[in-house]
Protein backbone atom coordinates (compact mmCIF):
# COMPACT_ATOMS: atom_id res chain seq x y z
CA UNK A 1 0.00 0.00 0.00
CA UNK A 2 1.38 3.69 -0.76
CA UNK A 3 1.23 6.74 1.31
CA UNK A 4 -1.40 8.01 -2.12
CA UNK A 5 -3.92 5.35 -1.19
CA UNK A 6 -3.85 4.73 2.60
CA UNK A 7 -5.47 7.81 3.57
CA UNK A 8 -7.60 8.03 0.63
CA UNK A 9 -9.59 5.07 2.66
CA UNK A 10 -11.02 7.60 4.84
CA UNK A 11 -12.44 9.50 2.18
CA UNK A 12 -13.59 6.57 -0.27
CA UNK A 13 -15.52 5.40 3.12
CA UNK A 14 -17.14 8.76 4.03
CA UNK A 15 -18.09 9.96 0.48
CA UNK A 16 -19.65 6.20 0.50
CA UNK A 17 -21.72 6.78 3.32
CA UNK A 18 -22.31 10.17 2.13
CA UNK A 19 -23.91 8.89 -1.57
CA UNK A 20 -26.00 6.10 0.05
CA UNK A 21 -27.03 8.67 2.76
CA UNK A 22 -28.14 11.02 -0.74
CA UNK A 23 -29.45 7.79 -2.67
CA UNK A 24 -31.53 6.41 0.44
CA UNK A 25 -33.31 10.01 1.22
CA UNK A 26 -34.59 9.57 -2.29
CA UNK A 27 -35.31 13.22 -3.43
CA UNK A 28 -32.71 13.38 -6.45
CA UNK A 29 -33.76 13.21 -10.06
CA UNK A 30 -33.54 9.56 -11.58
CA UNK A 31 -30.99 10.16 -13.56
CA UNK A 32 -28.50 11.93 -10.86
CA UNK A 33 -30.05 8.57 -9.06
CA UNK A 34 -28.28 6.18 -10.84
CA UNK A 35 -25.05 8.09 -10.85
CA UNK A 36 -25.04 8.24 -7.37
CA UNK A 37 -25.69 4.42 -7.38
CA UNK A 38 -22.67 3.56 -9.88
CA UNK A 39 -20.51 5.66 -8.18
CA UNK A 40 -21.26 4.03 -5.19
CA UNK A 41 -20.78 0.45 -6.64
CA UNK A 42 -17.29 1.61 -7.79
CA UNK A 43 -16.85 3.30 -3.66
CA UNK A 44 -17.56 -0.03 -1.99
CA UNK A 45 -15.40 -1.99 -4.42
CA UNK A 46 -12.26 0.35 -3.97
CA UNK A 47 -12.46 0.26 -0.08
CA UNK A 48 -12.98 -3.45 -0.16
CA UNK A 49 -9.98 -3.65 -2.07
CA UNK A 50 -7.79 -1.50 0.12
CA UNK A 51 -8.48 -3.68 2.96
CA UNK A 52 -7.56 -6.14 0.79
CA UNK A 53 -4.39 -5.33 -0.22
CA UNK A 54 -3.39 -3.59 2.49
CA UNK A 55 -0.32 -4.01 4.23
CA UNK A 56 1.19 -2.47 7.43
CA UNK A 57 3.56 0.21 6.88
CA UNK A 58 6.08 0.98 10.31
CA UNK A 59 8.76 3.75 9.94
CA UNK A 60 10.70 4.53 13.03
CA UNK A 61 11.76 8.05 14.01
CA UNK A 62 15.41 9.43 13.57
CA UNK A 63 16.85 12.52 14.75
CA UNK A 64 19.16 14.24 12.45
CA UNK A 65 22.23 15.98 14.09
CA UNK A 66 20.06 18.92 12.73
CA UNK A 67 17.59 17.94 15.56
CA UNK A 68 15.54 17.37 12.22
CA UNK A 69 13.12 14.13 12.23
CA UNK A 70 13.18 11.55 9.92
CA UNK A 71 11.20 8.36 9.50
CA UNK A 72 13.29 5.03 8.01
CA UNK A 73 11.47 1.69 7.36
CA UNK A 74 10.84 -0.48 10.18
CA UNK A 75 10.79 -4.03 9.44
CA UNK A 76 12.28 -5.62 12.55
CA UNK A 77 8.90 -7.23 14.09
CA UNK A 78 7.60 -9.09 12.19
CA UNK A 79 10.52 -11.50 12.07
CA UNK A 80 10.37 -13.64 15.32
CA UNK B 1 -24.98 -37.32 80.03
CA UNK B 2 -22.41 -38.42 78.20
CA UNK B 3 -20.79 -36.02 75.33
CA UNK B 4 -22.24 -37.79 71.92
CA UNK B 5 -18.02 -37.88 70.66
CA UNK B 6 -15.06 -36.84 72.24
CA UNK B 7 -12.16 -35.77 69.45
CA UNK B 8 -8.65 -36.05 69.64
CA UNK B 9 -5.94 -33.04 70.15
CA UNK B 10 -5.42 -33.94 66.31
CA UNK B 11 -8.50 -34.08 65.17
CA UNK B 12 -9.43 -30.98 66.42
CA UNK B 13 -6.06 -29.38 65.00
CA UNK B 14 -6.53 -31.34 61.44
CA UNK B 15 -9.87 -29.92 61.58
CA UNK B 16 -8.71 -26.29 62.32
CA UNK B 17 -6.00 -26.54 59.84
CA UNK B 18 -8.76 -27.66 57.42
CA UNK B 19 -10.54 -24.59 57.98
CA UNK B 20 -8.11 -22.59 57.01
CA UNK B 21 -6.95 -24.13 54.10
CA UNK B 22 -10.35 -23.44 52.66
CA UNK B 23 -10.29 -19.18 53.57
CA UNK B 24 -9.40 -17.86 50.05
CA UNK B 25 -8.09 -14.77 51.95
CA UNK B 26 -5.87 -17.07 53.76
CA UNK B 27 -5.04 -18.55 51.40
CA UNK B 28 -3.43 -15.77 49.41
CA UNK B 29 -2.62 -12.56 51.51
CA UNK B 30 -0.18 -9.55 51.63
CA UNK B 31 0.82 -8.45 54.03
CA UNK B 32 2.73 -5.20 56.34
CA UNK B 33 4.53 -4.98 59.32
CA UNK B 34 7.75 -5.37 61.50
CA UNK B 35 10.27 -7.95 61.40
CA UNK B 36 11.40 -9.39 64.44
CA UNK B 37 13.35 -12.29 66.12
CA UNK B 38 14.33 -13.03 62.89
CA UNK B 39 16.70 -16.16 63.09
CA UNK B 40 17.53 -18.67 60.41
CA UNK B 41 18.12 -22.44 61.41
CA UNK B 42 21.36 -24.53 60.37
CA UNK B 43 18.67 -26.23 57.97
CA UNK B 44 18.57 -22.73 56.22
CA UNK B 45 15.17 -22.32 57.09
CA UNK B 46 13.77 -18.84 58.06
CA UNK B 47 11.62 -18.08 61.63
CA UNK B 48 10.60 -14.68 62.56
CA UNK B 49 7.76 -12.39 63.89
CA UNK B 50 6.14 -9.82 62.19
CA UNK B 51 3.93 -7.46 64.59
CA UNK B 52 2.53 -3.83 64.40
CA UNK B 53 0.88 -1.82 66.97
CA UNK B 54 -1.83 -4.33 68.23
CA UNK B 55 -0.47 -7.99 66.85
CA UNK B 56 1.96 -10.51 65.97
CA UNK B 57 2.29 -13.21 64.06
CA UNK B 58 4.27 -16.25 63.24
CA UNK B 59 6.05 -16.35 60.28
CA UNK B 60 8.34 -19.06 58.33
CA UNK B 61 10.41 -18.48 55.19
CA UNK B 62 11.49 -22.03 53.90
CA UNK B 63 15.03 -22.73 52.71
CA UNK B 64 14.69 -22.91 49.14
CA UNK B 65 12.16 -19.47 48.95
CA UNK B 66 14.82 -18.26 51.64
CA UNK B 67 17.96 -18.56 48.85
CA UNK B 68 15.69 -16.49 46.13
CA UNK B 69 15.64 -13.44 48.39
CA UNK B 70 16.77 -10.29 50.48
CA UNK B 71 16.56 -11.33 53.89
CA UNK B 72 14.67 -8.92 56.31
CA UNK B 73 16.59 -7.91 59.49
CA UNK B 74 14.88 -7.44 62.43
CA UNK B 75 12.82 -3.98 62.86
CA UNK B 76 11.96 -3.49 58.98
CA UNK B 77 9.03 -2.45 57.66
CA UNK B 78 8.74 -5.05 55.13
CA UNK B 79 5.56 -6.24 52.87
CA UNK B 80 5.28 -9.66 52.93
CA UNK B 81 2.48 -12.44 50.44
CA UNK B 82 2.19 -16.12 51.42
CA UNK B 83 -0.24 -18.19 52.88
CA UNK B 84 -1.34 -18.17 56.53
CA UNK B 85 -1.76 -22.20 58.05
CA UNK B 86 -1.69 -24.33 61.08
CA UNK B 87 1.74 -25.90 62.38
CA UNK B 88 0.07 -28.78 64.42
CA UNK B 89 3.10 -29.70 66.22
CA UNK B 90 3.51 -26.20 67.62
CA UNK B 91 -0.18 -25.52 68.21
CA UNK B 92 0.24 -22.56 66.41
CA UNK B 93 -0.72 -20.61 63.22
CA UNK B 94 1.52 -18.94 60.96
CA UNK B 95 2.59 -17.13 57.68
CA UNK B 96 4.61 -18.73 55.32
CA UNK B 97 6.02 -16.49 53.26
CA UNK B 98 6.88 -16.75 49.53
CA UNK B 99 7.33 -12.88 48.63
CA UNK B 100 9.18 -10.47 50.73
CA UNK B 101 9.87 -7.09 49.68
CA UNK B 102 10.73 -3.81 51.85
CA UNK B 103 8.15 -1.56 52.44
CA UNK B 104 10.05 0.85 50.42
CA UNK B 105 7.74 -0.19 47.81
CA UNK B 106 5.09 1.05 49.91
CA UNK B 107 6.80 4.35 49.64
CA UNK B 108 6.53 4.20 46.18
CA UNK B 109 2.28 3.80 46.56
CA UNK B 110 2.25 6.43 49.10
CA UNK B 111 4.58 8.96 46.07
CA UNK B 112 1.82 7.51 43.70
CA UNK B 113 -1.43 8.76 45.29
CA UNK B 114 0.13 12.12 45.94
CA UNK B 115 1.12 12.86 42.91
CA UNK B 116 -2.37 11.41 41.69
CA UNK B 117 -4.43 13.19 43.99
CA UNK B 118 -2.42 16.54 43.07
CA UNK B 119 -2.40 16.51 38.88
CA UNK B 120 -6.48 15.15 39.95
CA UNK B 121 -6.80 18.52 41.66
CA UNK B 122 -5.57 20.27 38.84
CA UNK B 123 -8.05 19.21 36.24
CA UNK B 124 -5.45 17.10 34.64
CA UNK B 125 -7.59 13.54 34.56
CA UNK B 126 -10.73 15.52 33.55
CA UNK B 127 -13.04 13.92 31.51
CA UNK B 128 -13.92 17.05 29.40
CA UNK B 129 -9.67 17.07 28.26
CA UNK B 130 -10.17 13.34 27.19
CA UNK B 131 -10.68 13.47 23.10
CA UNK B 132 -11.79 10.98 21.15
CA UNK B 133 -9.51 8.62 18.70
CA UNK B 134 -10.44 8.72 15.22
CA UNK B 135 -12.75 5.68 13.86
CA UNK B 136 -10.47 4.87 11.45
CA UNK B 137 -6.95 6.41 11.54
CA UNK B 138 -4.63 6.90 8.70
CA UNK B 139 -1.53 7.01 10.83
CA UNK B 140 -1.02 6.44 14.35
CA UNK B 141 2.37 7.08 16.33
CA UNK B 142 3.79 4.72 18.89
CA UNK B 143 6.07 5.68 21.32
CA UNK B 144 7.58 1.99 23.22
CA UNK B 145 10.58 0.36 23.25
CA UNK B 146 11.60 -0.86 19.97
CA UNK B 147 12.59 -4.17 21.45
CA UNK B 148 10.06 -4.92 23.63
CA UNK B 149 7.32 -7.28 23.05
CA UNK B 150 4.65 -4.63 23.67
CA UNK B 151 5.84 -3.08 19.96
CA UNK B 152 5.48 -6.71 18.95
CA UNK B 153 1.89 -7.37 19.98
CA UNK B 154 0.63 -3.81 19.07
CA UNK B 155 2.32 -3.95 15.31
CA UNK B 156 0.73 -7.07 15.11
CA UNK B 157 -2.44 -6.63 16.02
CA UNK B 158 -2.49 -3.12 14.46
CA UNK B 159 -1.77 -5.46 10.86
CA UNK B 160 -4.59 -7.80 11.64
CA UNK B 161 -7.51 -5.52 12.37
CA UNK B 162 -6.21 -2.66 9.93
CA UNK B 163 -3.57 -2.42 8.13
CA UNK B 164 -4.24 0.68 6.37
CA UNK B 165 -3.08 2.73 9.03
CA UNK B 166 0.69 4.09 8.86
CA UNK B 167 2.49 3.68 11.63
CA UNK B 168 5.31 5.81 13.20
CA UNK B 169 7.33 4.64 15.80
CA UNK B 170 9.47 6.78 18.13
CA UNK B 171 11.72 4.56 20.45
CA UNK B 172 12.26 5.06 24.20
CA UNK B 173 13.51 3.29 27.00
CA UNK B 174 10.11 2.18 28.95
CA UNK B 175 11.82 1.04 32.33
CA UNK B 176 14.91 2.54 34.25
CA UNK B 177 15.92 5.87 35.79
CA UNK B 178 16.13 7.55 31.41
CA UNK B 179 13.02 6.05 30.61
CA UNK B 180 10.72 8.83 31.77
CA UNK B 181 12.97 11.79 30.19
CA UNK B 182 12.59 9.46 27.16
CA UNK B 183 8.95 8.94 26.67
CA UNK B 184 8.68 12.64 27.10
CA UNK B 185 11.26 12.88 23.99
CA UNK B 186 9.42 9.95 21.98
CA UNK B 187 5.79 11.84 22.55
CA UNK B 188 7.60 15.65 21.81
CA UNK B 189 9.13 13.82 18.15
CA UNK B 190 5.71 11.94 17.69
CA UNK B 191 3.77 15.51 18.61
CA UNK B 192 6.63 17.20 16.11
CA UNK B 193 6.09 15.10 13.41
CA UNK B 194 2.71 15.48 13.23
CA UNK B 195 2.72 19.13 12.80
CA UNK B 196 5.14 19.27 10.35
CA UNK B 197 5.39 16.39 8.71
CA UNK B 198 2.39 13.86 8.42
CA UNK B 199 -0.97 14.33 10.68
CA UNK B 200 -1.00 11.71 13.24
CA UNK B 201 -4.87 10.55 14.48
CA UNK B 202 -3.39 9.02 17.60
CA UNK B 203 -0.30 8.26 19.73
CA UNK B 204 -0.39 4.68 21.52
CA UNK B 205 2.07 4.79 24.69
CA UNK B 206 3.12 1.32 25.52
CA UNK B 207 4.86 -0.89 28.19
CA UNK B 208 3.94 -4.98 28.42
CA UNK B 209 3.56 -6.03 31.69
CA UNK B 210 6.36 -5.95 34.29
CA UNK B 211 6.61 -5.35 38.41
CA UNK B 212 6.04 -1.76 40.18
CA UNK B 213 9.27 -0.82 40.00
CA UNK B 214 9.79 -1.77 36.37
CA UNK B 215 6.45 0.06 35.09
CA UNK B 216 7.50 2.86 37.05
CA UNK B 217 8.32 5.75 34.94
CA UNK B 218 4.31 5.59 33.33
CA UNK B 219 3.96 7.03 37.54
CA UNK B 220 6.12 9.82 36.83
CA UNK B 221 5.10 13.39 36.54
CA UNK B 222 6.91 14.54 33.71
CA UNK B 223 5.07 11.65 31.44
CA UNK B 224 1.93 12.33 32.60
CA UNK B 225 2.04 16.10 31.58
CA UNK B 226 3.70 15.29 28.26
CA UNK B 227 0.34 13.15 27.87
CA UNK B 228 -2.14 15.77 28.75
CA UNK B 229 -0.52 18.40 26.79
CA UNK B 230 0.00 16.31 24.02
CA UNK B 231 -1.96 17.87 20.29
CA UNK B 232 -2.38 13.89 19.28
CA UNK B 233 -4.85 12.07 21.35
CA UNK B 234 -3.00 9.42 23.71
CA UNK B 235 -3.67 6.02 24.42
CA UNK B 236 -2.43 4.17 27.11
CA UNK B 237 -1.64 0.52 27.08
CA UNK B 238 1.22 -0.12 30.29
CA UNK B 239 1.54 -3.32 32.27
CA UNK B 240 -1.42 -6.00 32.54
CA UNK B 241 -5.01 -5.58 32.93
CA UNK B 242 -5.03 -4.69 36.93
CA UNK B 243 -2.16 -2.11 36.28
CA UNK B 244 -3.33 1.80 36.66
CA UNK B 245 -0.50 3.94 36.52
CA UNK B 246 -0.34 8.01 36.59
CA UNK B 247 -0.37 7.99 32.70
CA UNK B 248 -3.53 5.87 32.43
CA UNK B 249 -5.09 8.32 34.06
CA UNK B 250 -3.60 11.65 32.14
CA UNK B 251 -4.43 9.59 28.60
CA UNK B 252 -7.41 10.19 26.40
CA UNK B 253 -8.20 7.07 26.31
CA UNK B 254 -7.03 4.12 28.99
CA UNK B 255 -6.57 0.72 27.39
CA UNK B 256 -5.48 -2.33 29.92
CA UNK B 257 -2.52 -3.76 27.71
CA UNK B 258 -0.47 -2.92 24.68
CA UNK B 259 -2.07 -5.42 22.71
CA UNK B 260 -5.80 -3.66 23.76
CA UNK B 261 -4.60 -0.24 22.89
CA UNK B 262 -3.73 -1.23 19.19
CA UNK B 263 -7.31 -2.84 19.83
CA UNK B 264 -8.57 0.96 20.75
CA UNK B 265 -6.85 2.99 18.36
CA UNK B 266 -8.20 0.73 15.19
CA UNK B 267 -11.11 -0.78 13.40
CA UNK B 268 -11.58 -4.22 12.54
CA UNK B 269 -11.35 -4.88 9.02
CA UNK B 270 -13.48 -7.48 9.06
CA UNK B 271 -16.12 -5.38 10.03
CA UNK B 272 -15.44 -2.65 8.10
CA UNK B 273 -15.77 -5.13 5.29
CA UNK B 274 -19.48 -5.61 6.46
CA UNK B 275 -20.23 -2.37 6.80
CA UNK B 276 -18.83 -1.42 3.29
CA UNK B 277 -21.07 -4.56 2.56
CA UNK B 278 -24.09 -3.29 4.42
CA UNK B 279 -23.83 0.83 2.32
CA UNK B 280 -23.37 -1.16 -1.00
CA UNK B 281 -26.70 -3.07 -0.35
CA UNK B 282 -28.00 0.11 1.52
CA UNK B 283 -27.16 1.79 -1.71
CA UNK B 284 -29.23 -1.06 -4.28
CA UNK B 285 -32.17 -0.61 -2.02
CA UNK B 286 -31.96 3.24 -2.04
CA UNK B 287 -31.86 3.02 -5.27
CA UNK B 288 -34.65 0.09 -6.32
CA UNK B 289 -36.91 2.11 -3.99
CA UNK B 290 -36.01 5.27 -6.13
CA UNK B 291 -36.53 3.50 -9.55
CA UNK B 292 -39.49 1.70 -7.89
CA UNK B 293 -40.81 5.53 -7.30
CA UNK B 294 -39.79 6.62 -10.77
CA UNK B 295 -42.01 3.67 -12.15
CA UNK B 296 -45.13 4.50 -9.97
CA UNK B 297 -44.76 8.39 -10.85
CA UNK B 298 -44.10 7.03 -14.55
CA UNK B 299 -47.54 5.29 -14.50
CA UNK B 300 -49.76 7.69 -12.79
CA UNK B 301 -48.47 10.35 -15.51
CA UNK B 302 -49.09 7.65 -17.92
CA UNK B 303 -53.05 7.38 -16.63
CA UNK B 304 -53.90 10.88 -16.36
CA UNK B 305 -52.31 11.08 -19.55
CA UNK B 306 -54.84 8.66 -21.21
CA UNK B 307 -57.31 10.63 -19.58
CA UNK B 308 -56.33 12.97 -21.74
CA UNK B 309 -55.46 11.69 -24.86
CA UNK B 310 -57.10 12.94 -28.43
CA UNK B 311 -57.62 9.07 -28.87
CA UNK B 312 -60.12 9.31 -26.14
CA UNK B 313 -61.29 12.43 -27.21
CA UNK B 314 -61.79 11.30 -31.26
CA UNK B 315 -63.78 8.01 -29.82
CA UNK B 316 -66.00 10.41 -27.60
CA UNK B 317 -66.38 12.72 -31.02
CA UNK B 318 -66.98 9.81 -32.60
CA UNK B 319 -69.50 8.37 -30.53
CA UNK B 320 -71.03 11.97 -30.44
CA UNK B 321 -71.26 11.92 -34.13
CA UNK B 322 -72.72 8.33 -34.24
CA UNK B 323 -75.48 9.76 -31.57
CA UNK B 324 -75.90 12.53 -33.98
CA UNK B 325 -76.16 10.80 -37.10
CA UNK B 326 -78.44 8.06 -35.21
CA UNK B 327 -80.79 10.68 -33.70
CA UNK B 328 -80.81 12.48 -37.58
CA UNK B 329 -81.79 9.33 -39.51
CA UNK B 330 -83.91 8.63 -36.86
CA UNK B 331 -85.19 12.04 -37.38
CA UNK B 332 -85.58 11.78 -40.83
CA UNK B 333 -87.26 8.53 -41.13
CA UNK B 334 -89.87 10.08 -38.54
CA UNK B 335 -90.20 13.10 -40.84
CA UNK B 336 -90.19 10.93 -43.80
CA UNK B 337 -92.91 8.99 -42.25
CA UNK B 338 -94.94 11.49 -41.22
CA UNK B 339 -94.62 13.11 -44.62
CA UNK B 340 -95.73 10.06 -46.19
CA UNK B 341 -98.50 9.85 -44.52
CA UNK B 342 -99.71 13.48 -45.29
CA UNK B 343 -98.93 12.54 -48.41
CA UNK B 344 -101.18 9.24 -48.45
CA UNK B 345 -104.29 11.92 -46.84
CA UNK B 346 -103.45 13.90 -49.82
CA UNK B 347 -103.87 11.72 -52.12
CA UNK B 348 -107.32 10.84 -50.83
CA UNK B 349 -108.56 14.14 -51.12
CA UNK B 350 -106.71 14.52 -54.69
CA UNK B 351 -108.59 11.47 -55.80
CA UNK B 352 -111.71 12.47 -54.37
CA UNK B 353 -111.40 15.65 -56.34
CA UNK B 354 -111.03 14.12 -59.32
CA UNK B 355 -113.64 15.04 -62.24
CA UNK B 356 -113.25 11.59 -63.81
CA UNK B 357 -114.25 10.51 -60.38
CA UNK B 358 -116.98 12.95 -59.61
CA UNK B 359 -118.39 12.29 -63.15
CA UNK B 360 -118.13 8.78 -62.33
CA UNK B 361 -120.57 9.42 -59.33
CA UNK B 362 -123.10 11.00 -61.93
CA UNK B 363 -122.44 14.28 -61.99
CA UNK B 364 -122.09 16.19 -65.07
CA UNK B 365 -119.96 19.01 -66.20
CA UNK B 366 -121.90 21.65 -68.40
CA UNK B 367 -119.38 23.98 -70.28
CA UNK B 368 -120.24 26.73 -72.48
CA UNK B 369 -119.18 26.32 -76.10
CA UNK B 370 -116.05 29.03 -75.35
CA UNK B 371 -115.08 26.15 -72.69
CA UNK B 372 -116.08 27.91 -69.56
CA UNK B 373 -117.51 25.84 -66.96
CA UNK B 374 -121.31 26.81 -65.87
CA UNK B 375 -121.65 27.17 -62.66
CA UNK B 376 -124.02 29.55 -62.13
CA UNK B 377 -127.68 29.89 -63.70
CA UNK B 378 -126.79 33.60 -64.45
CA UNK B 379 -124.54 32.11 -67.22
CA UNK B 380 -126.65 30.88 -69.60
CA UNK B 381 -130.10 31.86 -71.45
CA UNK B 382 -132.31 30.20 -73.10
CA UNK B 383 -131.19 28.64 -76.82
CA UNK B 384 -127.76 28.82 -75.67
CA UNK B 385 -125.94 25.71 -76.73
CA UNK B 386 -124.19 23.71 -74.32
CA UNK B 387 -121.45 20.83 -73.68
CA UNK B 388 -122.37 18.46 -71.09
CA UNK B 389 -119.83 16.22 -70.07
CA UNK B 390 -120.42 13.03 -68.35
CA UNK B 391 -118.21 9.65 -67.02
CA UNK B 392 -117.60 7.97 -70.23
CA UNK B 393 -118.05 10.87 -73.07
CA UNK B 394 -119.96 14.36 -73.56
CA UNK B 395 -123.10 15.26 -75.69
CA UNK B 396 -124.30 19.02 -77.21
CA UNK B 397 -127.70 20.12 -75.27
CA UNK B 398 -129.27 23.86 -75.23
CA UNK B 399 -130.67 25.74 -72.68
CA UNK B 400 -134.74 25.63 -72.99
Amino acid sequence: MTEETTPAFEELYRELEDAVRRLEAGDLPLAESLTLFEHSTALAEQCNRLLDEAELRVRQLTTRPDGGLDAEPFAGWQTE
Amino acid sequence: MPPASIYTVSQVTAYIKSLFAEDLLLADVWLSGEVSGFTQASSGHCYFTLKDGGAVLKAVIWRTQAARMVLPRNGDQVLAHGYISVYEQGGTYQLYVNHLEPAGVGRLWLEFERLKARLEAEGLFDEARKRPIPERPARVGVATSPTAAALRDILRTLAARFPLVDVILASTPVQGDAAPAGIVAALDALNRWSAEREPLDAIIVARGGGSIEELWAFNDERVARAIATSAVPVISGVGHETDFTIADFAADVRAPTPTAAAAVATPDARELVARVAGLATAARGGMTNRLAAARMGVENLTRRLTRLSPALRLAGDRQRVDDLSRRASLAMAHRLTSIRARLGGQRLQLSALDPARVLARGYAIVSKPDATVVSSTTQVAAGDPLRVRVADGAFDAQVV
